[in-house]
């Protein structure tokens, strides 16, 4: 789960890592209260989970009430790389001396984490690291021993940056690996890390990933709601329980696994398709959740054809199409289904299901079959 | 022969009298593994079905002399259940929790191989192990293995290995062992070390591959593939069409940036020599082509 810039700011709060006072507005007079509280200059910031903001006119600088409602009626509402803005971060606009990048993520082929430094902030990341990799200093920690204030002094040293900020950043650092470990996040990072002429340094941008398997232990979490996709049948799904990403073809697509349901996308396309969306229904692919997946798939206008494709392995396939029998007779389908059922017990399930065969509610033996059926029958 | 395991490994089961943990297991006893104990703090004493129930895993050992456990507890605990077996001596330890936050994982990994590096750590998030015939740890249905040999399978995606195992054993080509290594970030076995198992493994004969986007093992592999692997190799790698930012329902299967596409992925597989195919039932058909050309 990506958070915004501001929730990522609360979330750094937490961990002892500073930021700018500011606070958040959802229109031009409260964008213009919040400035009076952090104090002119302000910078308006668009709240949205994509990169570029400040290309896209997103972030603006304000030295009175007149240019914070301007800056906030310009860019609320506004399209960025296809995110509405329907929030601003109001901050007060900081003097800056430096600008710096630090991040941590898990390095996976090194099954380690990973910490990045750059004296070179306030620009892409991956561009530095395609023209200037020599630029990024970075550290390998082993969960093991997590990052001491003496590791990461020497980082902050072999990073380059300026001897004022070292003992700050440092501390930093530390206070941000705890936030990348005990905030169970998959990403932390902060560009531009900045130093201010009075020498401080603190936190200009905040990226942060959350791990959503640890939300158990993070009941905080829920008061970050909102976070969630603003794709409706993606809304919707998530309410079911079920494991959905929308996509922008025309054939519905439910599967069980998340690589049987990936490898349905791809042979779809393979065959001159286009998938409207992954799901993955799990192993089970009994009728409740058979009846919530074409609950989801029927509420998608884009959707054409049904391709439901299910492997039984311990889920015996016959009792795979009963559930589907029954979800079929709870659910009114909008779009002709094509069903491919095979593994464990297939000849009995397809004997199940041939009753109930129409010319909406097909079968085919295999997945390429099934696959082509449906494409066509998406056209 | 098989890898990993075989019809003498002796297993006990972490969660025997949780209900997952007793269908699997009782399954896995079934179809011929020595499930020898259950562990379940707080049951010690009890039994399921006949199999004895420990308190620890340390005690169990003791009393039955397991060398492989198949970890099958909630995602909060699996960690510590993992350690547990570890510190126990067991050698083999098969996890298919799902869910795992990652931090966990990622330190239970390195304290395994700080701690514990004689234990080998399967998943999690995997479907397990099964060597046909002989032993079958996980969540594999048996039914769908064909004892023999000669064609060792291993993969990422549970679904794409059961489709795998199916569409050989309907052709008659049976498999050696077929180990899932899950869907996760941090899996403790990957697919180099199944594959170089494979090739010191004389009854194997030729290896499919079953990838998916994400991370850079399968690159790995191709490299491994190259330089060390004798034997025919097919593969299929899930996921061409996903976009990129989106976790493909795996926590582990997420395109970053250009890092983890499945195109990446096929292009350096084909450079290693490997049958890339496009999808799971061309892989199946390779196969079969090669194993009958073998002779």
């Amino acid at each position: 789960m990506d958070l915004y810039e501001y929730q990522g700011k609360q979330y750094f709060a937490r961990f002892g890592i500073p930021s700018s006072p500011g606070g958040i507005a959802d229109a031009a007079e409260e964008a213009v209260e919040q400035a009076e509280q952090a104090g002119y200059p302000v910078v308006v910031k668009a709240q949205v989970k994509v990169g570029g903001r400040g290309k896209a006119g997103g972030i603006k600088l304000a030295g009175n009430p007149g240019d914070v409602r301007q800056a906030a009626d310009a860019i609320l509402g506004m399209d960025i790389k296809g995110h509405t803005v329907h929030r601003v971060w109001v901050e007060h606009a900081s003097d800056i001396e430096k600008e710096y990048y630090a991040s941590f993520t898990l390095d996976r082929p090194a099954k380690l984490h990973l910490g990045m430094l750059s004296a070179a902030g306030g620009v892409e990341i991956e561009e530095v690291a395609a023209t200037n990799p020599e630029a990024i200093a970075r550290l390998h920690v082993n969960p093991c021993d997590g990052l001491d204030e003496a590791t990461a002094r020497r980082w902050v040293d072999e990073a380059g940056l300026d001897e004022v900020a070292r003992d700050g950043a440092a501390k930093l650092l530390v206070n941000l690996y705890h936030c990348f470990v005990e905030g169970d996040c998959d990403l932390v990072e902060i560009n531009p890390l900045i130093l201010t002429p009075d020498g401080a340094v603190h936190a200009l941008d905040a990226k942060v990933t959350l791990d959503e398997n640890a939300a158990f232990r993070h009941p905080e979490w829920e008061l970050l709601a909102g976070t969630e996709s603003e794709d409706p049948r993606e809304k919707m799904a998530k309410e079911k329980g079920l494991n959905y990403i929308g996509l922008e073809g025309t054939v519905g697509i439910i599967a069980n696994g998340a690589g049987l349901a990936m490898s349905t996308l791809d042979v779809v396309n393979q065959v001159g398709g286009a998938a409207a969306n992954f799901l993955d229904i799990g192993g089970g692919a009994n009728a409740a959740v058979m009846t919530a997946a074409l609950e989801v798939i029927n509420a998608d206008p884009s959707v054409r054809s049904i391709l439901v494709n299910i492997f039984g392995g311990i889920t015996r396939v016959d009792d795979v199409a009963t559930g589907v029998i029954e979800a079929l007779s709870s659910v009114e389908i909008r779009s002709p289904i094509v069903l491919r059922l095979d593994g464990t017990n297939a000849e009995a399930g397809r004997a199940l299901l041939a009753p109930h065969l129409s010319d909406r509610v097909l079968a085919e033996p295999t997945m390429l079959a099934a696959a082509r059926r449906a494409v066509e029958l998406a056209r | 022969m098989s890898i990993f395991v075989d019809e003498k490994t002796t297993v006990l089961v972490q969660g025997l009298t949780g209900g997952q943990g007793r269908f699997h297991g009782l399954r896995n006893r079934d179809y011929g593994t020595k499930v020898v104990a259950g562990v379940t703090p707080g049951k010690g004493g009890t039994d399921v079905d006949g199999i004895p129930v420990y308190d620890t895993v340390a005690q169990a050992v003791d009393a039955t002399g397991a060398v492989a456990s198949f970890v099958v507890v909630p995602p909060r605990f699996a960690c510590d259940a993992i350690l547990e077996s570890a510190a126990a001596g067991i050698s083999f330890i098969v996890c298919i929790t799902e869910g795992i936050p990652a931090q966990d994982e990622a330190l239970a990994y390195n304290r395994l191989v700080r701690e514990f590096p004689e234990t080998r750590l399967l998943g999690p998030n995997c479907p397990g192990i099964i060597s046909p015939g002989k032993t079958n740890i996980g969540i594999t249905s048996g039914d769908i293995a064909l004892a023999g040999g000669p064609v060792g399978i291993v993969s990422r995606s549970g679904t794409l290995t059961y489709q795998a195992l199916h569409e050989l054993s309907q052709q008659g080509v049976g498999q050696t062992t077929c180990v899932g290594i899950g869907g996760d970030p941090v899996p403790g076995t990957n697919f180099i070390d199944c594959l170089a198992e494979f090739e010191a493994d004389p009854d194997t004969r030729a290896v499919m591959m079953i990838g998916e986007i994400g991370g850079s093992e399968e690159e790995r592999a191709a490299e491994f593939i190259g330089a060390h692997m004798t034997k025919p190799v097919v593969a299929y790698i899930a996921g061409v069409t996903a976009p990129p930012g989106r976790k493909m329902g795996h926590a582990g299967a997420i395109i970053s940036g250009s890092q983890g596409t499945a195109q990446a992925k096929m292009e350096a597989l084909s450079a290693a020599g490997v049958h890339v195919t496009a999808n799971p039932t061309e892989a199946g058909e390779k196969m079969v082509e090669i194993v009958r050309g073998l002779g």
